[in-house]
């Protein structure tokens, strides 16, 4: 209300709040509805509409001061006035505008007057033209029917024109090698020609287009003959010579001929790399079957797509299947020879990923044409493929195995001629590198083959990878072969090289039994739990138990031990022997000292015990005297226990001595001298103790002795007994066998005075 | 034979020396020599009643020395040969000779034990296989099937043919043979081939098995290595020719084709024992 005293135009502001204010008090928002206002039920708002001017003079005069009223009462009475000015104002502009509306209205008033006239004029010329039109298209009916009749004559000419024309279109089409287009303009007259044949003109017309495209079908099947276009122009030319409705079958069974021109001359380019190349370099596998892909199985694929497209319907699939066989077989048997190339074990990858290739090439076909034998003759291939594979890795396998043994072999013959004392230690080595060596030989063989079982591989969810190939090939045939062959090629060395020569170190024979124990033991389960768990085996068919390889490798070990125990008695017998053969044992010198070959015999038989204990354990023994190389020959004392041994031998009673030892054996524990061993060295040495004692009591037994001869035997083996007590597990045994020794060569002896005990044992402690 | 109880004889001295009396075809009796350094030896005649299942048997004397093998002659029941040891100047030297039983021996077979053992009756002396220059002999074998005047002695590394005349009581050398090589070479057993009309001879020394050829007196075949240790013994198959049978002291029987030598036909192992004196009296294979 301040701005009440500025005139109304020059503050627009001001004045559109007046108005709004006016609008307030009438009631009406901007819409002009009447709208009630929320905040205006206050009846003390001097501005709302509820306004009660009693309750508001109460409330002032109750509330305010007597100065406060006297300002209250100057200010409402200065926007009183104010709003009375305004309201002026308002009057007087809206009197304005209403004059000058009214004035606006006569002079409208007037103007309509005329134009009515104006549009009374118009209406009756549009009813005169009318009048005329309807005339003028009267007149004009009959025209138009002409016309309409004439245009269609036009058409029929033009096609007659077309028909008359045909025949040297047809012409120039031929000339230009436009096929396509002469059969479809022929296509399109076709029909007419046939119907309005019995006209003359028509017929000549007829018979030009027949010589014509007689002449065309000729020159198409020319095209089709000579085959030297393309797959796409050669499906083209047959479609149009289809469109010219040339016997199907024909055109199928040539079409399959020309196809099949084309494809052998695919397969002898194959052929011919295949052939040409030398074995060395034929290049990889992977570009040979790529080639193979690349040109037969694509050319093959669109042959099949396009006969499909082209005599689907007319023909039945057998044709396309025979064909399709008959050049899939020569495809797959250039594969298969190619595949047998493959025989380098060196890198699978190259193979697995060419046999993918190969199979899911195939694949496209089985597509392209369901029910083909193809797709899973390819799958056949592959798996053959796959198990040539196998064989050939456990060959590789079983080379290898036969190649580390030779180094073995050299690496135990080389340094034995240098330094028989560094050649020993070697032995656990030599051990623990080939059990490693064919370890790892076997893991990455595992590996190479676990390719054939990748994810990424089309042909390793077929039921033979995921069952077959991995229980049958790889299990049985790969693994649980190669372990086999160990356990055969070990058993070998026992039964051919042992009696003929010997050519087996012996202590190579120690090393395989030591192997083939630690297979038993534990790297068999080991590898078969390797095997089980990267080929996650399904034993659908039964499989060989890991017991009956641990076995199996458990007997080969035991017969190389045994054989083992053999050959290294042998050499031992041999050299007693030879030293009881060789010798004059009646006119021998009175012995001074122990023979050298006794000494040997020691020598050797603690240079087996060293190298037995490298591999194999102590053993049990049973329990003995605190020293038993100082025992007295039981001879004298045990197996006689109370008289002298000499007084036995007088011809007074000749019976006693027989009768005795006779009754001594009966009750003493028979020896099997060839029987088997355990697994530690105790049981090993006595063996060997066992079977060199032996021949020595044979060899004995067939001589003949002097006094001298019986007394070094007495002094050789008293030697014996005092070192080779300490390798076997009862010491029994070897007393048992020298008093056998003593007793035959007493036996034997035509002066049977034997040597004191005491001189004895000075002379084998003197050496 | 099986539900009998099994016969059992017993001899005073050891022996390593036994063989069937060959020409005898009636009844089964067996020629025992025993080995004894002391005392004289004794030549047991055995003979086994199959009928009673009892055994009979005289003694003879033979003082020559101890017996080491012993012989039949294939056309005389009486006439036998041994290989004896004789020890003179402190010498053992094994000698062979051809002897005869005294004719009394049949007679007396009946006689009581006692009586036989107390009062021996002595082999009759035909003749010497004189060996002085040869060393000491093996063995001594007859031409099989022949009229009893062939024989053949091993001695050392010597092959040696004897021609027996004038009843037996001349011998003289009609050819011999060589055993050439590495080391001393000694026969250790042989065997005369009952086959191809008795011209070949089988022979072992050390772990080789040998074929000699006597038309020729050469070796035909060799199986080196034949066992792992020495070759004891060995013996034809009477029915098939080319098969041999051997046994040795690794404890293993083998059967060879002599045709091919390089592996044994068949080989047992079941023994545990070293196989000592056999003699393998194969009916059939």
């Amino acid at each position: 209300m301040s701005s009440a005293t500025t005139p109304p135009d020059s503050d627009p502001t001001g004045r559109r709040r007046v108005h709004s204010m006016l609008q307030l008090y009438y009631g009406l928002n901007e819409e002009g509805k009447v709208v009630e206002q929320a905040e205006s039920l206050d009846p003390c708002d001097i501005n709302g509409p509820h306004f009660d001017p009693e309750v508001y003079l109460n409330k002032l005069r109750k509330e305010c001061s007597l100065g406060e009223l006297m300002d209250h009462e100057s200010c409402t009475v200065k926007q009183i006035r104010s709003l009375d000015s305004d309201m002026q104002t308002l009057v007087y502009e809206n009197y304005n505008k209403f004059i000058s509306a009214t004035d606006t209205i006569r002079k409208m008033k007037n103007d309509f007057k005329k134009m009515e006239d104006e549009m009374d004029c118009l209406s009756a010329n549009m009813a005169a033209i009318t009048e005329f039109s309807a005339h003028i298209s009267g007149t004009l009916q009959d025209q138009h029917a002409q016309i309409t009749k004439l245009s269609g004559v036009h058409t029929l000419l033009r096609k007659l024109q077309f028909l008359f024309e045909l025949p040297a279109r047809l012409n120039k089409c031929l000339e230009l090698q436009a096929y396509a287009q002469a059969v479809s303009a022929h296509r399109r007259a076709r029909c007419v020609l046939q119907q309005y044949s019995h006209m003359p003109s028509f017929r000549g017309i007829q018979d030009d287009c027949h010589v014509i495209m007689e002449q065309l079908a000729q020159q198409l099947r020319q095209k089709f003959r000579d085959g030297g276009s393309s797959a796409k122009d050669l499906s083209e030319c047959v479609e149009l010579l289809l469109q010219l409705d040339e016997p199907a079958e024909e055109l199928c069974d040539k079409f399959l001929s020309h196809a099949q021109s084309r494809l052998a001359a695919d397969l002898q380019g194959l052929e011919a790399e295949l052939k040409d190349s030398p074995v060395t370099d034929t290049g990889d596998i992977l570009e040979f079957i790529d080639r193979g892909c690349n040109e037969f199985v694509s050319n093959l694929c669109l042959v099949i797509a396009s006969y499909q497209e082209l005599f689907i319907n007319q023909m039945a699939n057998g044709k396309l299947h025979v064909f399709v066989d008959t050049l899939a077989a020569r495809y797959f048997s250039l594969v298969e020879r190619r595949i047998q190339e493959e025989k380098g074990v060196g890198d699978n990858s190259l193979l697995v990923r060419a046999l993918d290739r190969f199979h899911r090439r195939l694949q496209a076909i089985s597509k392209l044409l369901p029910g083909s034998a193809v797709p899973s003759q390819g799958t056949e291939i592959v798996v053959r493929a796959a198990r040539e594979r196998i064989k050939q890795y456990l060959s590789a396998l079983q080379t290898f195995y036969h190649d580390s043994l030779t180094d073995v072999r050299q690496a135990l013959a080389a340094p034995r001629g240098a330094t028989s004392k560094d050649a020993t230690p070697s032995l656990p080595e030599l051990l623990t590198s080939l059990s490693n060596f064919i370890l790892n030989q076997l893991k990455s063989v595992l590996a190479s083959v676990h390719l054939f079982t990748a994810k990424d591989i089309t042909f390793s969810n077929k039921p033979y990878f995921k069952g077959e190939f991995c229980s049958q090939g790889v299990r049985e045939g790969l693994v649980v072969s190669f372990i086999k062959f160990i356990c055969q090629s070990s058993r070998q060395y026992c039964e051919s090289a042992g009696d003929r020569g010997g050519s087996t170190p012996p202590a190579l024979l120690l090393l395989l039994s030591r192997l083939c124990l630690d297979y038993e033991t534990s790297t068999i389960s080991y590898i078969l739990t390797l095997t089980d768990e990267q080929f996650l085996v399904q034993h659908h068919t039964p499989v060989t138990p890991v017991t009956a390889l641990c076995a199996e490798a458990r007997e080969a070990a035991q017969k190389l031990l045994n054989h083992y125990v053999k050959v290294q008695g042998l050499i031992i017998s041999q050299m007693l022997r030879k030293s009881v053969e060789t010798r004059d044992w009646v006119n021998t010198i009175e012995p001074r000292n122990v023979r050298a070959v006794m000494k040997r015999v020691v020598e050797d038989t603690t240079s087996i015990d060293v190298q037995v204990g490298l591999l194999y354990e102590e053993g049990v023994r049973k329990a003995h005297s605190s020293d038993s190389s100082k025992r007295t020959f039981s001879v004298y004392s045990s197996s006689r226990p109370q008289i002298r041994y000499a007084p036995s031998y007088t011809p007074s009673a000749p019976m006693d001595t027989s009768l005795l030892s006779n009754i001594n054996k009966l009750f003493s524990e028979r020896i099997d001298i060839f029987s088997p061993v355990e697994f530690n060295k105790v049981s090993v040495l006595t063996g060997i103790i066992k079977i060199s004692l032996k021949t020595f009591l044979e060899c004995v037994r067939l001589r003949t002795f002097g006094r001298y001869g019986l007394q070094q035997i007495q002094v050789d083996c008293h030697y014996l007994q005092m070192y080779l007590w300490r390798f076997v597990s009862d010491e029994n045994l070897v007393h048992f066998l020298l008093d056998e020794i003593v007793g035959s060569a007493a036996h034997r002896c035509l002066d049977p005075s034997p040597m004191e005990q005491s001189v004895i044992e000075v002379i084998c402690e003197r050496g | 034979m099986e539900d009998d109880a099994p016969v059992i004889y017993g001899l005073e001295f050891q022996a390593r020396a036994l063989t069937a009396q060959t020409a005898e075809t009636d009844a089964i009796r067996f020629l025992v020599g025993t080995q004894s350094l002391k005392f004289d030896n004794q030549i047991h005649i055995i003979d086994f009643d199959d009928e009673n299942n009892m055994i009979n048997k005289s003694v003879l004397l033979h003082d020559a020395g101890e017996i080491w093998h012993i012989s039949g002659s294939p056309a005389e029941k009486a006439v036998l040969t041994t290989c004896y040891s004789k020890t003179s100047e402190s010498r053992v030297l094994t000698c062979a000779a051809v002897w005869r039983m005294p004719p009394e021996w049949e007679s007396g077979s009946h006689e009581s034990p006692d009586d036989s053992s107390n009062n021996p009756q002595t082999l009759e002396l035909l003749c010497h296989l004189d060996n002085t220059t040869h060393g000491s002999v093996a063995c001594v074998l007859w031409e099989p099937m022949g009229d009893g005047k062939r024989v053949i002695s091993l001695a050392e590394n010597h092959v040696l043919l004897w021609d027996l005349q004038e009843s037996s009581t001349k011998a003289t050398i009609s050819s011999s043979a060589t055993l050439e090589g590495k080391g001393q070479l000694k026969f250790t057993a042989g065997k005369w081939s009952p086959h191809h009309n008795s011209t070949q001879l089988a022979t072992a020394n050390d772990t080789a098995i040998r074929g000699w050829d006597l038309r020729s007196m050469s070796q035909i075949y060799c199986i080196e290595s034949a066992h792992g240790q020495l070759v004891r013994d060995l013996d034809f198959n009477p029915n098939k020719q080319y098969y041999l049978a051997s046994c040795g002291d690794d404890c293993k029987v083998k059967f060879w084709d002599v045709r091919h030598i390089n592996e044994p036909v068949k080989c047992l192992e079941e023994h545990s024992h070293c196989l000592q004196c056999h003699m393998i009296l194969q009916k059939s294979f």
